[in-house]
């Protein structure tokens, strides 16, 4: 576990009609262990944070730091699930989800590497599909399996793009509490890149709302339903006028009051 | 019971098929009183494949090994240029319209070019036109493989500081084999013209396309048609196998 702090961070693309900006002055820290979601408008530069977080691109100002280490490059101490849950569908899904342990610990024997991916297989009730090709699989079971892979390194951070996005409600609703029962088990810090406000609350710690682009810190807030929490707790009275809150905040970003 | 009905399905009437046809073109023959000058049937072609047995082998063997030759160039440098093209924009858009332009040419104006060029070396010359005539597909959907990696398989590795090779032999080559088989299915067919292409115009004493130039200079029916018939064969089986190696590597992208 390591914590996740951001300091002022802009970034901007370069285009041919000049610089675009796509963030400005992003500040959020995420302590050891906890769960953040960011929310905020379409196309608001939510899917770059997570790039910058993952080292995959360097912000144009500013500093992150996983760890109290600057993030300079790609850290294999990160792992990332994206909406489109791609697989490689010529391997079994045992062998999709062992793929970033054949790349951070190429010498842990192939067997310890399986095992440790049918454990996490078990955490998400998908036992007995460890064979199946992808193809075979479900939308959320993609998802799950694709959750795993994203922790079968035991990384410290997690980073969540929309992992939920594309799927129907029952089934988002079941990976929530798939993502609760995997925080209990996995030592993580968990980022979540979301639209959906309920699930921002339901999974988070806190929620932070982000303006339209470039993207600034528009609103924080904490959730307090304890570390049990039920699909009922999303409607309580307390809940609910938190949801509205959000959903306010959401329109104020896109400009509609 | 189901064992049986696949083995009817897949080899008996297939057979019952070819019998038919067989049977067809012989009574068209036969009805029209056709010589054997104007239009063979298939009664001539046992004793012409007969008769000339020990040429079919040889020349037969001319022409499997060169059409597999120019097509594994084909492979190598088709793969080759697809890769550049696949990870560079700026090659593909920069080769795409020469590539294009080349593809464009007619190969038969091509083989008294290269007949010219390297004269007297007709392995190679017959090696060479089977290759240009059948890279384009393979560069071609190597490169279209590669540029639609989705960014996610990339941004995955990448984020875990996997280099660009591990990148490419674990996800962006396994990824791209179904397309490279599309792709080799069609090659291997057009290799096999261009080599045919070449023993036809320029006869070298080499291979079935030689075997049909001397028969169409005697005026030998039964023999031209047995050639097409070996042609079609050595055709169908250069295609099959490159259907099994398409099971062996890129099985998984079927699905039932």
């Amino acid at each position: 576990m390591s914590e996740i702090e951001l300091q002022e961070v802009s970034h901007e693309f370069l285009t041919p009609d000049g610089p675009f900006p796509v963030l400005e002055k992003i500040s959020l820290k995420v302590p050891e262990g906890a769960f953040t979601s960011v929310v905020g408008p379409s196309g608001c530069g939510k899917s770059t944070l997570t790039r910058l977080i993952s080292g995959l691109i360097k912000p144009t100002q500013g500093s992150i730091k996983l760890g109290g280490r600057e993030v300079t490059g790609p850290i294999p101490t990160v792992g990332m699930a994206f909406q489109n849950p791609v697989m490689l569908e010529w391997r079994s899904v045992v062998k999709n989800i062992t793929l970033p342990l054949e790349i951070v610990a190429p010498k842990m024997p192939a067997k310890e590497q399986e095992d440790r991916a049918r454990e996490l297989l078990k955490l998400v009730s998908l036992e007995g599909y460890e064979e199946n090709r992808p193809s075979e699989l479900s939308g959320g079971m993609r998802q799950r399996v694709s959750l795993c892979r994203s922790l079968v390194h035991r990384p410290e951070v997690l980073i969540l793009d929309e992992p939920f996005g594309a799927l129907d409600a029952f089934t988002r609703e079941e990976l929530w509490q798939i993502m609760h029962s995997l925080r209990d088990e996995e030592q993580i810090t968990c980022l979540l890149i979301t639209h959906d406000l309920r699930e921002s609350v339901f999974l988070s710690d806190e929620v932070i709302v982000l303006s339209d682009r470039p993207a600034r810190n528009q609103y924080t807030t904490k959730i307090d339903l304890g570390s049990e929490r039920t699909l009922d707790d999303l409607y309580t009275p307390q809940t609910t006028e938190q949801l509205a809150v959000l959903r306010h905040q959401i329109e104020v970003a896109q400009g509609r009051k | 019971m189901e064992l049986s009905n696949n083995l009817v399905r897949k080899v008996v009437i297939p057979l019952i098929a070819i019998a038919i046809f067989l049977v067809v073109w012989e009574w068209i023959v036969w009805i029209n009183g056709w010589p054997n000058y104007k239009m063979a049937s298939p009664s001539d072609l046992g004793p012409a494949f007969w008769k000339y047995r020990v040429l079919f082998l040889e020349y037969g063997w001319d022409t499997f090994w060169r059409t597999v030759a120019g097509l594994g160039l084909s492979v190598l440098v088709g793969t080759m240029l697809g890769m550049i093209m696949g990870f560079s924009r700026v090659i593909r858009e920069g080769l795409y319209p020469l590539l294009v332009g080349f593809n464009a040419i007619p190969k038969a104006t091509v083989v008294p070019v290269i007949a010219l060029i390297l004269v007297g070396l007709d392995d190679l010359n017959t090696i060479l036109i089977a290759f240009l005539i059948s890279f384009f597909p393979i560069a071609v959907s190597v490169s279209i493989g590669l540029s639609t990696l989705e960014p996610e398989y990339r941004d995955i590795l990448r984020s875990l500081g996997a280099t660009r090779l591990t990148i490419f032999w674990k996800i962006a080559l396994p990824k791209t084999l179904p397309e490279f088989f599309g792709a080799l299915k069609v090659a291997v067919t057009l290799a096999f013209i261009g080599t045919n292409l070449m023993e036809i115009v320029e006869p070298h004493g080499k291979g079935l396309g030689h075997l049909f130039d001397s028969g169409k200079i005697n005026a030998d029916y039964p023999l031209m048609f047995a050639v097409l018939i070996a042609l079609a064969f050595l055709g169908i089986v250069l295609f099959y196998i490159v259907v099994f190696l398409e099971r062996i590597f890129a099985g998984w992208a079927e699905r039932d």
